[in-house]
């Protein structure tokens, strides 16, 4: 029971990570229908962008809750900068083009980010020292303590707030509403007199900014990152989106804590060699079976 | 070129600059180094202001001669289609050509060690290129996960050799039946899959061989790989220096001087001719039904169902076929190398594979080879610089996509149509 406890705690806590990189990839699935390959790796260079912060204010003599601020702040900012210049770079000129042209064009966009990271910042691991260290234990008298840290109230709780300004933006600003247009018929937008491409856009810097928020927690959740974290946080966020139904954001929340959970309870019990496995499991059987996902909308095929 | 042009292209090429420093400036511009086991920082100041200044020019003189010229992309330009012509009419006399160049280069007398194994590689990628090319470019199915079928090959093989003891030419088709059913395996719950899922299916199984094969210890021993796999013989002839006692080898028969070229040489035959029949395969497929089904399949999904093609099936014998030829290339990777771990099947080999049938061109087979000889070429330009040379590699894959996305030779046209092309 406390064991279960435990792996709940970090299961939600992993899943609210999960769910803020899935947010992008609905979100670009839902206004240009395509894949967003390389947002796994633009969640990397988010958690770049923090450690490297997280790194030069150590050196300062901030407040911590002042540095937390800061630090979400700048790699929302700059991630958000990567999230707009992939888009113009490699998938605006592609609008057009066949299917399958953006997806390999996001591909080779992975590659790119992977390896510059790497080139740039080396290929070692990177470690770095707890922020916030602490927290509430429970159950202490039996034999195992289930321990809720403040790091991960902290990033649930960030998750939430986040959630809720992001809820309200789609649902009551004129760029929520010009998205859902885009999303509905994007030729009929542009005649209504709405910038279509500045809406891609800004949904592609909502989408990164989204996913550093996202890197800055895993960073300083797992406290170790590497150039390649991109591919496999990337893959499961994508499963996440699915799972929660493609194009429904509370769907891609929904999507990211049942991941999580499943990965955690997956390791926790069944066998950690294999907990990738799981993720790639889920993957393939809620393509094949479930398309749709649990909020999504069914995939209408066209003549 | 009036002043108000020449204002807004400096704006924007300020506002590219400042796009520059932000994308570069904290990546680039602040190294962080282990010290002590501990995180600092170390400003690299000059590199990202080179990279600002270079890209602010740069967009300055690209607006200057281009500035909103009505540019048509996707379009083949005049000299791609030129090449594309150019291959159309003296096509046979060029493949022609390039088979007999590609006979004779072992005897060239600048073909060294280094320019064989190179060679040998190229050829294995030209094999991958063309077995894939039967999956994306005649079918239409975009497949992330080839290595996997590679990767099945290449252990089937060796387990085969290994355990058995069985020659490398009853192996051979052993493991590329084997590869086949694996696509057929893991193709029959996908295929009915939308494109762009498809290739996420493909490329998460691909992924879950490989951490089978890192985890399944028992069988391929993990991360250490399979070690001793036998080398391939010369029709019962090996090629060894000192051979067992008794046992007559390739120089002894031939009455050479022994010389480990011979086994190089070999090889190298051995994957040209392979890689010659995955493309004379191909090319006879195409005017069988089964591969007009394909082309019709890729063109039109819908219309080929009302014309009672069954798409599962025909997508499945696609998916089939190129799984075996990538099977057939990765059990002779397993004898050249002799040894094979999971490090050789990762996510970014086919990717790389993939590049090559996309860049060069859907459906094209000369294109696949041309393209191999470009990436290829290029990563191994670029071999001393191991992570720049992706970078290259993935913007190679970007840009083309975005100037040809149809590759450098673009044949997407079906090999027979209804109506007479214009």
């Amino acid at each position: 029971m406390e064991y279960f406890l435990q792996q709940l705690i970090n299961g939600l806590t992993l899943g609210s990570v999960y769910g803020l990189i899935a947010i992008g990839y609905t979100m670009v699935y839902g206004i240009i229908g395509m894949i967003n390959f390389a947002h796994g790796d633009i969640f990397m260079v988010g958690a770049f962008v923090a450690l490297i912060s997280f790194i030069l204010f150590a050196l300062t003599a901030i407040a911590l809750p002042v540095i937390l601020i800061l630090v979400l702040l700048i790699s929302m900012v700059f991630t958000a900068c990567y999230g707009w210049t992939v888009e113009k770079l490699a998938y605006k000129p592609l609008r057009k083009s066949f299917r399958l042209a953006p997806l390999i064009s996001a591909l080779g966009m992975s590659i790119v980010l992977q390896n510059y990271v790497q080139a740039a910042q080396g290929a070692r691991i990177k470690t770095l020292q707890p922020v916030i260290q602490g927290g509430f234990n429970f159950f202490e008298e039996s034999e195992f303590v289930v321990t809720l840290s403040y790091l991960q109230i902290f990033i649930v709780l960030v998750t939430i707030v986040l959630m809720a300004i992001f809820t309200l933006l789609i649902t009551r600003t004129a760029l929520g509403r010009a998205q859902r247009a885009c999303e509905q018929d994007r030729t009929m937008t542009a005649l209504m007199g709405i910038n279509v491409d500045r809406t891609i856009s800004m949904t592609f810097i909502i989408g990164s900014s989204l996913a550093s928020v996202a890197g800055m927690m895993f960073v300083m959740y797992y406290g170790v990152i590497d150039f390649y974290i991109g591919f496999l946080a990337g893959i499961k966020a994508f499963t996440a989106a699915v799972l929660g139904g493609i194009g429904s954001i509370p769907g891609a929340m929904l999507g990211g804590l049942l991941i999580g959970l499943i990965e955690v309870f997956w390791s926790g019990y069944i066998s950690i060699e294999y907990k990738d496995i799981a993720a790639f499991t889920t993957l393939v059987i809620v393509l094949i079976f479930f398309p749709t996902g649990f909020l999504g909308k069914p995939d209408i095929e066209k003549v | 070129m009036d002043k108000n042009f020449l204002q807004s292209s400096l704006k924007d090429s300020l506002f590219t600059g400042l796009i520059a420093l932000a994308l570069f400036g904290p990546i680039v511009g602040l190294r962080t180094v282990a010290v002590n086991e501990a995180l600092v920082v170390q400003p690299k100041w000059l590199v990202v202001a080179l990279i600002v200044a270079f890209c602010a020019v740069g967009r300055f003189f690209i607006n200057i001669y281009t500035f909103k010229k009505d540019q048509r992309r996707g379009e083949p330009s005049s000299f791609g289609k030129a090449i594309s012509n150019f291959l159309d009419t003296k096509g046979s006399q060029i493949a022609l050509g390039a088979v007999i160049f590609s006979i004779i280069f072992p005897f060239l007398p600048f073909a060294d060690r280094y320019w064989m194994d190179i060679a040998i590689m190229m050829m294995t990628y030209i094999m991958l290129g063309w077995g894939l090319n039967i999956v994306i470019g005649l079918a239409g199915l975009l497949d992330l996960g080839y290595v996997a079928f590679y990767a099945v090959g290449a252990y089937s093989y060796a387990l085969f050799a290994i355990h058995f003891g069985w020659s490398f030419w009853i192996c051979l088709p052993l493991a590329g039946l084997f590869a086949g059913m694996f696509g057929i395996l893991l193709g029959f719950p996908v295929l009915r899959l939308r494109g762009d899922y498809l290739a996420i299916v493909t490329l998460a199984f691909g992924e879950m061989i490989r951490i089978l094969l890192l985890n399944w210890y028992e069988l391929t021993k993990g991360p250490d790989g399979l070690t001793g796999i036998p080398r391939p013989s010369f029709f019962g002839l090996p090629f060894k220096r000192y051979p067992d006692e008794g046992v007559e080898t390739f120089h002894t028969f031939f009455g050479l001087e022994y010389s480990p070229m011979q086994r190089i040489i070999f090889l190298y035959y051995l994957i040209l001719i392979l890689a010659l029949i995955t493309n004379f395969f191909t090319i006879k497929i195409r005017r069988l039904p089964v591969g007009r089904a394909w082309e019709a399949l890729r063109e039109d999904e819908i219309a080929c169902k009302s014309l009672g093609v069954n798409p599962r099936n025909t997508k499945l014998t696609a998916f089939a076929v190129g799984a075996m030829f990538g099977g057939f290339a990765g059990s002779f990777f397993a004898t050249r190398q002799a040894f094979i771990s999971p490090e050789s099947f990762t996510f970014i080999e086919s990717a790389i594979i993939v590049a090559i049938v996309v860049l060069g061109g859907m459906g094209s087979q000369t294109g696949v080879v041309l393209s191999t000889i470009f990436l290829i070429g290029l990563i191994e330009v670029f071999r001393d610089f191991e992570s720049y040379r992706m970078v290259a590699f993935g913007g190679a894959m970007v840009l083309i996509m975005v100037f040809r996305p149809k590759g450098i030779l673009a044949k997407r046209k079906p090999t027979i149509t209804m109506v007479k092309e214009k």
